[in-house]
């Protein structure tokens, strides 16, 4: 009986060792961990409970049945995030190169399964050279079953990929799918084609971090949501944001203890708009000193900067927040900014994330290249996404909302719930210069009489109140007390229930 | 007494007498320029004239732009606080003639004291001591000689027509006198086409100190005692105090009489200032003196108990100084810190923009201790580029200098200004060097002791253990807070562990934390214990603890896996990882942080509105690069060495944030 469980526990202790200690320090050598010490600092600590720690692939052509490594590459199982229950691969880079073969993706399917039976998230921590080549189109059918259920579970269970070595080729379309990718700086890289086979097809000499590094995948590509500085701080944002989203979609969005007064008022922000309306200001600090004890987890900070998007935090619940930046492109809509915040509501109105929305916006970016680029659909996404979404919505207009744009940010017409103006708001087709401009057009040779006008059309429209004078304002509020009136306009519609038409799914302009 | 007074000024001095006559039951007058239409000081008044458009010479300094502002307000009397007219005869003139009282001292005063060459003979003239030196020309090197054994050595050999050190020379010694002159005069001739030469007493280990004088229209005049101002930069004082450390009972009382005989020499009657150098002997000899309200007054009234601002109406309305000399005694000791907006980590560059948070530490006034800060600006107001960058002057009092200063290092570590660079970290540093807490300084102090500028202090093993210690506390709370989230699986809670290792300014402390309701104990591994105490939440941005009973107060931010701390001026990431996070996290690489030298940053968040130069255009030092256009304002940026541009990221129309890339050089 005694060498019975010894044998278990040297089994163990041979799977824990992945390829080897050689490739081990070989992995710690290149600034990464193992897949194993991932792990450890994803979940709680002594919370991971494995599957599948014998699985061995089934390979026997190129040699391959000499080395069968328990576990086959990935090492798969559930744990907890502060006691909330989440699944999790991790592919082991010391085994193969962490490439994908049947076995691999079963074990990957495997939990994806559960997950979605079970209802929690999937956390996929990619490592991975790629196919096992070796197995030729056995292990492309596991990208493929990996990826079908991808799918599946989108929108059941928050799905969450983090990059922390290579993805190539078709591995890249795993996370590609999930609500989040995240990559660590200087470690990991995506993309279809690798500088190799760019090279040969294109001429195009780029390195492979150039070419699908965390700088460009954060800044230029959008594919990924952020990226951290190495897998120890990696692993903790990871944990902090499953903090912020619920199990699935048939639960409320979590809460935690929080110390901070609903109630409290913020006096600066009473001088957040500067007297000068074309001066820009830091929309993130209205987001700050709204949020509870201002924490922001934002999403995609480094990419379509005129919008933000993340999660914070009021009266404990989880809150979505997307706001117009007017330090950047004056705050407007256009391809990118459209394109971000479409999914990022969308991903909210999945998971009955409410939704807080500011506005500043003086309308979409005019140009060729944005209308080339097909801004009419791209921004028909945002517009679409707020108007199907069902969860708690509140907006506050704290000073530019013109022409289409103000339609679109989350307006009243929207189903907005609470709608909510500051004083300096303006609302209108567009600024009065311009208004003025075409209602008299007759008048502009004339500077005197135009600037009479548009100082007629600024009394008349650069205020919340005609808006405030037909309902499509709620209520037109002091800055300082925002905080204040979005919390109790968020507790006063936790049981809001809003559903669509039943259908299919909706054909939204992708 | 008057019933209604306009003050002449912005900012903190304008706050400073608004309360006084308030105190007095004096109706305010405050004047703004359009940059100061939302400032404290018009807030404050109880009424307020704009007077024009921000820059002071098209607003503040327009003498018929202030007399309207009077007239139209029907004020009495008119405190000029300091800078702007407070020093300008014409304004006092135009008062006169207006039949409005200044509250200043006389014309001719003023008029006396404004000349430098005029007043240092009106001082000599009242026996005041003032700097030893022979003004008229010298023939040649043996008169120089002669001239500077008079003086008595070490003297000071200056080219008449010199600046920047040119031209200048340091005898010891007859021998380094004759070469003195002689290399000062050539180097005189070819620099400045002058070659005339002057001598006078070098003065050593300088000092700053100042009498403060009050004078009433009757005659009398009482000295309250000197402040020491010696820790300067570029002339602009930094820290000062009263009484000054180095200063014995004699040469205060002698440095005293002088300053109110020189008052009386003038016909004086306000509060003044008599500015001295004094070396390290306590020889001491008349520099200036400022026939205006003083920045540093308020360590004076700390330390006096007189209200310089009252005393400074009630002799402007004729009234006899309360009390003499004698009643004068010098009560414990009170030291001021000026907060600038100048970032002292960029060569303390001005910074403006807006106050996202402003919270000053809260005003104190016990037997043990005082706390006084008088500012100008507010939470959510903006610093200008258009007036001085000094917002606050953070004043503590106790009594000995020891518990003043240990009061003012924790007043500044609970002063919270975010949103534009400050010097808090460099006043926090200066509390904490030893020349400054032995009073052992020099007017050079800064520039000695910060030859490079300031990074940000290095704190000793003692103050790291009493972070670490706090942070593992706080630790403790924040991520026991995490584990009460909903959603949890019943009776698989995760358990928040004892054991923690802390690392910050390159220490690594493995330790255990031991909680109670009233705190924590917590215990290092090699055997030492601090206790820790304190209200902090997670969220909070201002930690007071105690550790072992002593208050530890820190700034406290969050960085990912702990907190950036600022405390004591230094800025630092301290994280807190159990053993196993900490073993995993010392596996990761070192990165060093990028090299910005060959890259031109974009100095503050703007608009690019022109780039003057091409990708591979060779350019010169000091040549003008591209233009970033923030806060209204056009700020050129000029290439600080010679190169070639080999790539430029941002083209006009561009809205940068802080250190994006503008451009990048060979």
């Amino acid at each position: 009986m005694k060498d019975i469980l010894t044998e278990l526990e040297n089994r163990r202790a041979d799977a824990r060792l992945g390829g080897g200690q050689a490739r081990i320090d070989a992995q710690h050598k290149r600034g990464k961990l193992t897949a194993r010490e991932r792990i450890d600092l994803l979940l709680d600590e002594g919370s991971f409970e494995e599957f599948d720690m014998f699985v061995a692939h089934r390979c026997t052509d190129f040699g391959m049945e000499k080395s069968r490594p328990a576990g086959d590459g990935v090492v798969t199982g559930w744990g907890t995030v502060n006691g909330r229950m989440v699944y999790v691969f991790s592919q082991d880079f010391t085994v193969f190169g962490g490439s994908l073969s049947e076995t691999h993706a079963q074990k990957i399917c495997k939990i994806m399964d559960m997950a979605v039976q079970n209802g929690a998230p999937v956390i996929g921590l990619n490592d991975s050279g790629g196919a096992r080549i070796q197995e030729g189109v056995a292990s492309l059918a596991g990208y493929a079953d990996v990826f079908q259920r991808n799918i599946m579970a989108s929108g059941v269970v928050p799905q969450i990929s983090v990059i922390m070595g290579p993805c190539a080729g078709g591995a890249v379309y795993s996370p590609a799918m999930t609500d989040f990718i995240f990559m660590v700086k200087d470690s990991s890289y995506m993309f279809v084609t690798g500088p190799d086979v760019v090279k040969t097809v294109t001429n195009e000499v780029v390195t492979a971090e150039e070419l699908g590094g965390a700088s460009t995948h954060t800044k230029k590509s959008s594919v990924a949501d952020g990226a951290f500085e190495n897998d120890v701080e990696a692993m903790a944002e990871v944990r902090r944001l499953v903090d912020f989203l619920p199990l699935n979609n048939r639960e409320k969005p979590p809460v935690r203890p929080f110390f901070d007064e609903p109630g409290r008022v913020e006096n600066s922000l009473d001088t957040l708009i500067p007297d000068n309306p074309n001066q820009p200001y830091d929309m993130k600090e209205l987001i700050l000193k709204v949020a509870d004890e201002g924490d922001f987890y934002e999403i995609q900070e480094d990419y379509a900067k005129n919008i933000i998007t993340g999660f914070i935090r009021l009266e404990g619940q989880t809150v979505g927040v997307v706001a117009n930046q007017p330090m950047v492109l004056a705050g407007c809509l256009d391809i990118d900014s459209s394109r971000k915040a479409a999914r990022f509501v969308r991903f909210c109105d999945c998971f009955e994330i409410p939704i807080l929305t500011f506005v500043d916006v003086p309308g979409f970016l005019p140009g060729t290249s944005q209308e080339y680029g097909g801004v009419i659909k791209h921004g028909a996404k945002l517009l679409f996404a707020y108007g199907e979404a069902t969860v708690p919505k509140v907006t506050v207009i704290t000073r530019k909302a013109y022409g289409g744009a103000y339609d679109v940010m989350a307006s009243k017409h929207l189903r907005g719930d609470f709608n909510y103006a500051w004083p300096t708001a303006e609302i209108a087709v567009m600024g009065a210069k311009g208004a003025t401009e075409i209602i008299y057009r007759a008048d502009l040779g004339d500077p005197e009489k135009i600037a009479a006008r548009t100082k007629e059309y600024e009394d008349r429209f650069a205020n919340p109140f005609v808006a405030a004078e037909k309902g499509f304002i709620d209520e037109v509020i002091m800055p300082h007390s925002t905080r204040r009136r979005v919390s109790r306009a968020f507790a006063s519609l936790r049981n809001k229930q809003l559903s669509n038409p039943w259908k299919k799914h909706d054909n939204i302009p992708l | 007494m008057f019933k209604k007074i306009l003050i002449a000024n912005r900012g903190e001095i304008a706050c400073r007498v608004i309360k006084t006559a308030r105190k007095m039951g004096i109706k305010t007058v405050a004047i703004y320029s359009d940059a100061d239409r939302n400032a404290l000081h018009v807030q404050m008044a109880d009424e307020a004239v704009h007077i024009g458009p921000p820059p002071a010479n098209q607003s503040y300094i327009v003498i018929d732009k202030v007399m309207a502002a009077i007239k139209a307000t029907g004020a009495e009397a008119v405190h000029p606080g300091y800078g702007f007219l407070s020093e300008n005869p014409k304004f006092a003139e135009a008062l006169e003639k207006a039949g409005v009282a200044f509250i200043g001292p006389p014309v001719g005063a003023i008029e006396a004291m404004g000349d430098k060459i005029t007043s240092k003979k009106i001082a000599q003239e009242a026996g005041v001591s003032t700097v030893p030196g022979y003004m008229g020309l010298i023939a040649d090197a043996d008169e120089a000689v002669k001239i500077s054994g008079e003086i008595g050595y070490p003297v000071m050999i200056k080219a008449s027509a010199g600046g920047g050190g040119k031209g200048m020379r340091i005898a010891w010694n007859d021998e380094e006198a004759r070469e003195g002159f002689q290399s000062s005069k050539n180097e005189a001739a070819s620099s400045f086409g002058d070659d005339r030469i002057f001598i006078e007493k070098f003065v050593t280990q300088p000092r700053h100190i100042e009498i403060q004088v009050l004078c009433d229209t009757h005659g009398n005049g009482v000295y309250l005692h000197e402040r020491e101002c010696s820790i300067q930069r570029r002339n602009q004082k930094v820290v000062e105090e009263a009484p000054s450390p180095f200063l014995d009972e004699a040469t205060r009382k002698a440095m005293g009489e002088q300053a109110v005989a020189l008052a009386k020499a003038v016909g004086y009657a306000s509060a003044g200032t008599v500015e001295f150098i004094v070396d390290g002997n306590r020889n001491f000899y008349f520099l200036e003196m400022n026939t205006r309200l003083q920045v540093e007054h308020p360590v004076t009234e700390l330390i006096t108990g007189v209200d310089l601002v009252e005393q400074m109406i009630r002799v402007a309305n004729g009234e006899k100084l309360p009390f003499a000399q004698s009643d004068l005694k010098i009560n414990g000791w009170a030291i001021e810190n000026r907060l600038y907006a100048e970032d002292p980590y960029r060569g303390f560059l001005p910074s403006i923009g807006r106050l996202t948070r402003y919270r000053p530490p809260a005003e104190v006034t016990k037997a043990s201790h005082v706390v006084r800060n008088d500012t100008g600006v507010y939470e959510g107001g903006e610093i200008s580029m258009y007036y001085d960058p000094m917002i606050a002057k953070l004043c503590t009092w106790a009594p000995t200098r020891a518990e003043a200063i240990e009061r003012m290092r924790v007043a500044l570590d609970s002063f919270e200004v975010e949103g534009i660079g400050h010097n808090l970290p460099f006043l926090s540093a200066v509390m904490d060097h030893p020349k400054f807490v032995s009073g052992d300084m020099t007017t050079a102090f800064i520039a000695e002791e910060y030859p490079e500028g300031f990074e940000g202090a290095t704190l000793g093993a003692g103050d790291l253990r009493r972070i670490a210690a706090a942070c593992a506390a706080m630790n403790r709370v924040s991520e026991i807070r995490r584990t009460r989230v909903s959603g949890r699986m019943d009776n698989h809670e995760r358990k928040v562990g004892d054991d923690w290792v802390v690392t910050l300014q390159g220490e690594r402390y493995a330790l255990s934390v031991q909680a109670d309701p009233k705190g924590a104990t917590i215990h290092f591994a090699d055997g030492a214990s601090h206790r820790v105490e304190g209200a902090w939440t997670p969220g909070k941005s201002l930690a007071e603890m105690l550790v072992d009973g002593a208050p530890l107060v820190l700034k406290v931010g969050k960085i990912s896996g702990g907190f950036r701390i600022r405390t004591r001026g230094a800025d630092l990431k301290v994280h807190v990882r159990s053993p196993r996070q900490a073993e995993l996290a010392e596996l990761m690489p070192e990165k060093l942080p990028p090299d910005t030298s060959k890259l031109l940053l974009c100095p503050m968040p703007g608009l690019i509105v022109k780039v003057n130069v091409a990708e591979g255009d060779e350019v010169q030092d000091g040549q003008a690069l591209c233009t970033v256009e923030a806060m209204k304002m056009e700020n050129i940026l000029r290439a600080e060495r010679k190169g070639r541009v080999v790539k430029i990221n941002a083209a006009p129309g561009d809205s940068l944030a802080v250190d994006d890339v503008i451009m990048e050089f060979e």
